[in-house]
């Protein structure tokens, strides 16, 4: 295998989130649970291309999964179709690899009638945004609890080659040989649109970032929304180079901390203020500008518009921001529906089949 | 027999009656339809109706597309269909005379609401003439009611509007009715009081309208005579009128109580289905969680993925939806999961008439996937019947861990019957039980040598964490696999496994003579019609027998020895010949086909004639 994760990459933008450690999300299994990422590491034989991105995805989730306190069989992983699909026959725990984008609807179903398990949808950038777009909004409007990892590589692998709904307009593919004429999107500010409580970004090759992240929305309690910025060295090759490489990730991206100022730069001297309602790249201690006029970092707010403007900062115009753009609290969609029935059951008592079956009108033959 | 009543008037005995309610979709027709279908089967007649509306909820008051109507069979016997041809019309309006007239026998009653045949009304309905004056109606018994104006003089000092007051006038022509046909208006009225307790002046002018109507058929020298349809025989028991649809969420609820599991409920708005998801989204206390998904694939895999926790995941549609869960239809074939799929039919193809009756998704559902892809079918023939199949559909796909298509359709749906109401302690259990950790490593396609089920394991078992999915697997190990005996194994596997079921259903039952000239076989809501067209022809002296298959994969396992045993076998289908073909195909049979599909439900005398065609022309 070739250069496929830069696990000794190590640089000054990957400080800690500005989180305090958290407990085990399911604290009474927590002290008598002490697994460790072999745990989670399955028999089967991992068959994505040498040098794919995935590789690091793969191993940083399992890297991360004994941090939560859930048994393994309570963890179950559930993938749409594409190479990000087969992540689920590599874990260890219970796994779905289910059809074409569909992926975010058996984990509703599931979530629904199983509040107990946690709940990860493997999927990618055609899987979630093309043919499973409509899932995807909805599960997060519904704030499913569940932690939904997309793998953007700007390509169809699988099927070798194809453009896709993140791909750049021009992008010549194998569908599109004059380049295609078909606008991108991007998945954080549908993410956001769609009501996500917890969104957030990372990238393949920043392992310690991306464990974080990875830990972050695992402990979210609703829809986590994680795009993972990846490699397809087969397809589309340096996808993500312009900004991720080490030479140029401190100038070209934005590490997000809570409560933070936004600075970034090598020589930690640039940031983002607002004017307008544009963002704008500055250099501190130019034109009068000091720290206290940059964009201070609120994942929290309950309105998304911060969240909303640095989901639209990409480069070349801006720096790629990475971390966690919003996380905020609500009912999950488990919890409202196990309400429903508590309360139902609550007032009228547990139903009783043969009254029901007799409701109505009814008369008697003799 | 006549006999003659305290107001002089004499009343007729009769053995069953068929009435249809027509009018304008905002007439209330349906409503007052199933008014009437109440309080028959209060007073203990048979019934059966046919609801028959548009799917435009609101049409161009007047128009020909706008008509809605309710027809309803009672009767002192029992009863199959909602009758060939009513006996009784009642049009509200012109479009609903000229959409409905052609139905009415000769000599049949037809009572219209006079006051709707304004120049208006008929140039919407597209009448050259007044059909009241131009006697075009010479060959019925016409009664021409003023009841939009008798209606509003009877709300006289009511604090609404003309308008509002008109709306009420279904009730009028409901109280003639009740009057004509000696019924009780104290259902209606207790109904009144409930459905409206927050309007005191619309429960008021509703129950003046009701009693208005009852007034003038007493008190109008327009009738001679009113009738009597006494109670049915029905066996011992208690009872109560239910649709099909009604029937069909309550089997699932029983169903899930009866396998201890929660039942989950995926599903997405579309006609005739979605009074199912309305009425399990009511029994919250029984746990039931309903979702109502952003399509229809997320219906069915939020279903597929709610079964795979292990609770009992059912979703519902209608044939333009079930072809949109055809992939994930293959999906719980490939990962053998229990599910159910509801497609509870109508005319198409594509949106083709939404409210209006077929059974033409037989092949749709049997191969309507990529692939050899085998689901068990059942069709409930009856409203009634919709309850014990939705049981059976259940246990079928928990004992043998595979999707099943429970075909239902318009007619059987939003039609009704009164159903001898069954207690729980006579219904079977079918709880089926999780895998357990066993010796060795597990193996999530290891199979049961009686029924080929894979083990139920799910998610929160400890040592059997595993992975599924849509990718064909080794035999036993459940691993990916590409392996080409393998594959052929398994699509042996997932063939016989279905074809067993066979065994474990109950054989293919006769009605009538167990050979003879003629089989008249039958699948789904045609159950009605078919039987008594074989009621009149044995009655008649033929040869003719009746079968009707509930299991249509796989058929009973006596079937081709059934169909063997008469010379002729006949196949009346809403459709153009889906079990004919079926049939023939997997038996050499030369059976025959009789199609009608008008989005209308079988006439009992089409099926008489032809069956009499085919006996006729010998062997």
């Amino acid at each position: 295998m070739t250069d496929m994760t830069d696990t000794t990459d190590q640089t000054a933008t990957e400080s800690s989130p500005a989180v305090p450690p958290q407990p085990a999300l399911s604290p009474e299994n927590a002290e008598i649970i002490a697994l460790t990422r072999k745990d989670f590491v399955s028999d089967q034989e991992v068959r994505w291309c040498p040098g794919c991105g995935d590789y690091s995805i793969l191993a940083q989730t399992q890297k991360v999964m004994p941090d939560f306190g859930y048994k393994k069989e309570d963890i179950v992983f559930i993938s749409g179709i594409g190479c990000s699909g087969r992540l689920p026959y590599y874990m260890n725990t219970y796994g779905f690899h289910t059809i074409h984008g569909r992926a975010p609807t058996l984990a509703t179903g599931l979530k629904a009638t199983r509040p107990d398990l946690m709940v990860w949808v493997i999927t990618g950038d055609g899987d979630a945004l093309s043919i499973g777009g409509n899932h995807v909004l909805h599960s997060m409007r519904r704030n499913v609890d569940i932690n939904l990892v997309m793998f953007n590589n700007r390509i169809y692998g699988l099927t070798k080659g194809q453009a896709s709904p993140t791909s750049e307009f021009g992008k010549k593919t194998k569908s599109t040989p004059v380049g295609s004429i078909d606008t991108p999107i991007m998945p954080l500010t549908i993410a956001l649109a769609a009501e996500a409580s917890f969104v957030a970004r990372s990238v393949d090759t920043h392992t310690e970032h991306l464990q974080q992240t990875l830990e972050r929305g695992g402990r979210h309690k609703g829809s986590s929304f994680i795009e993972v910025l990846q490699n397809c060295n087969i397809f589309n090759d340096g996808a993500w180079r312009d900004f991720t490489d080490r030479e140029v990730r401190e100038d070209r991206m934005l590490v997000l901390e809570h409560g933070k100022p936004m600075i970034f730069g090598k020589d930690r001297d640039k940031g983002i203020r607002l004017v307008g309602l544009r963002p704008e790249v500055v250099t501190i201690g130019q034109d009068g500008v000091t720290e206290a006029d940059l964009l201070v970092h609120d994942e929290s707010a309950e309105d998304p518009y911060l969240a909303l403007v640095l989901s639209r900062m990409f480069w070349p115009d801006f720096p790629v921001p990475v971390g966690v753009l919003r996380a905020t609290s609500r009912p999950t969609h488990d919890r409202l529906l196990e309400d429903q029935i508590t309360a139902a059951v609550g007032r009228s008592g547990a139903g009783d089949l043969e009254r029901v079956l007799r409701g109505g009108e009814t008369w008697t033959v003799e | 027999m006549t006999t003659t009543r305290e107001r002089e008037l004499p009343t007729e005995e009769l053995e069953r009656v068929t009435i249809r309610f027509a009018g304008d979709s905002g007439d209330g027709m349906q409503l007052t339809g199933t008014q009437f279908t109440r309080t028959a089967a209060v007073f203990g007649n048979d019934i059966s109706t046919l609801p028959d509306f548009p799917a435009e909820i609101r049409a161009p008051a007047g128009s020909l597309p706008g008509v809605s109507g309710f027809q309803i069979s009672f009767s002192s016997t029992e009863i199959h269909t909602p009758g060939d041809a009513p006996d009784v019309l009642v049009a509200m309006n012109p479009a609903a005379l000229k959409t409905n007239i052609g139905d009415l026998p000769a000599g049949g009653a037809l009572i219209v609401n006079s006051d709707a045949f304004t120049q208006a009304n008929l140039n919407k309905a597209a009448y050259a003439s007044n059909p009241l004056t131009d006697g075009s109606l010479k060959a019925y018994t016409t009664f021409e009611i003023p009841i939009s104006t008798l209606n509003e003089r009877s709300l006289d000092g009511l604090d609404m509007t003309s308008k509002q007051k008109d709306l009420t006038k279904n009730f009028f022509a409901l109280g003639i009715m009740f009057w004509l046909y000696e019924r009780s208006m104290d259902p209606t009225l207790g109904w009144i009081d409930a459905k409206f307790s927050a309007r005191p002046v619309v429960a008021e002018a509703n129950k003046r309208a009701l009693r208005a109507g009852y007034a003038f058929g007493e008190t109008t020298e327009m009738f001679h005579t009113h009738y009597r349809v006494q109670p049915a025989k029905l066996p011992p028991g208690t009872y109560r009128n239910i649709t099909g649809n009604e029937a069909t969420a309550l089997g699932f609820l029983a169903a899930s109580k009866l396998a201890d599991r929660q039942l989950f409920y995926g599903s997405y708005p579309i006609t005739p289905a979605s009074d199912i998801l309305h009425q399990l989204s009511t029994y919250k206390t029984f746990g039931v969680k309903t979702f109502q998904a952003e399509d229809e694939i997320a219906a069915i895999g939020a279903a597929i993925g709610a079964s795979y926790g292990g609770a009992l995941g059912l979703t519902a549609s209608s044939g333009p939806g079930i072809a949109l869960k055809t992939e994930a239809m293959g999906l719980a074939v490939m990962v053998e999961l229990p599910l159910v799929v509801i497609d509870v039919q109508r005319a198409g193809p594509s949106t083709g008439m939404p409210t209006k009756n077929e059974q033409a998704d037989l092949l749709q559902v049997m191969f309507g996937r990529n692939s050899d892809s085998p689901i068990p079918i059942v069709a409930p023939a009856t409203p009634g019947e919709c309850f014990d199949y939705a049981i059976e559909a259940a246990r079928i796909a928990l004992k043998y861990m595979t999707p099943v298509v429970y075909l239902s359709d318009a007619f059987l749906a939003t039609g009704s019957e009164p159903w001898l109401v069954p207690s729980v302690a006579d219904l079977p259990s079918i709880a089926v039980t999780n895998a357990a950790k066993g010796e060795g490593p597990f193996q999530p396609y290891l199979r049961d040598p009686e029924t080929l089920a894979r083990p139920w394991a799910v998610p929160g078992t400890a040592g059997l964490e595993h992975r599924i999915g849509g990718l064909e697997k080794a035999d036993g190990s459940g691993n990916v696999s590409y392996d080409p005996d393998n594959h052929h194994k398994m699509q042996l596997l997932r063939a016989a496994k279905v074809a067993g079921i066979a065994k474990d259903i109950p054989p293919l039952e006769v009605f009538g003579p167990e050979s003879g000239d003629l089989l008249i076989l039958g699948w789904g809501s045609t159950y009605g019609a078919i039987r008594s067209a074989a009621e009149r022809l044995q009655a008649d002296g033929r040869s003719v027998a009746h079968a009707h298959l509930r299991h249509l994969n796989p058929f009973p396992a006596n079937t081709e020895a059934v169909l063997r045993s008469y010379r002729r076998v006949l196949i009346p289908e809403v459709n153009l010949g889906q079990l004919l073909l079926l049939v023939r195909a997997k038996y050499l049979i030369d059976a025959v086909g009789y199609d009608r599909v008008r989005g209308k439900p079988f006439r009992i005398a089409e099926i008489v004639e032809e069956a009499e065609r085919i006996l006729a022309e010998g062997t």
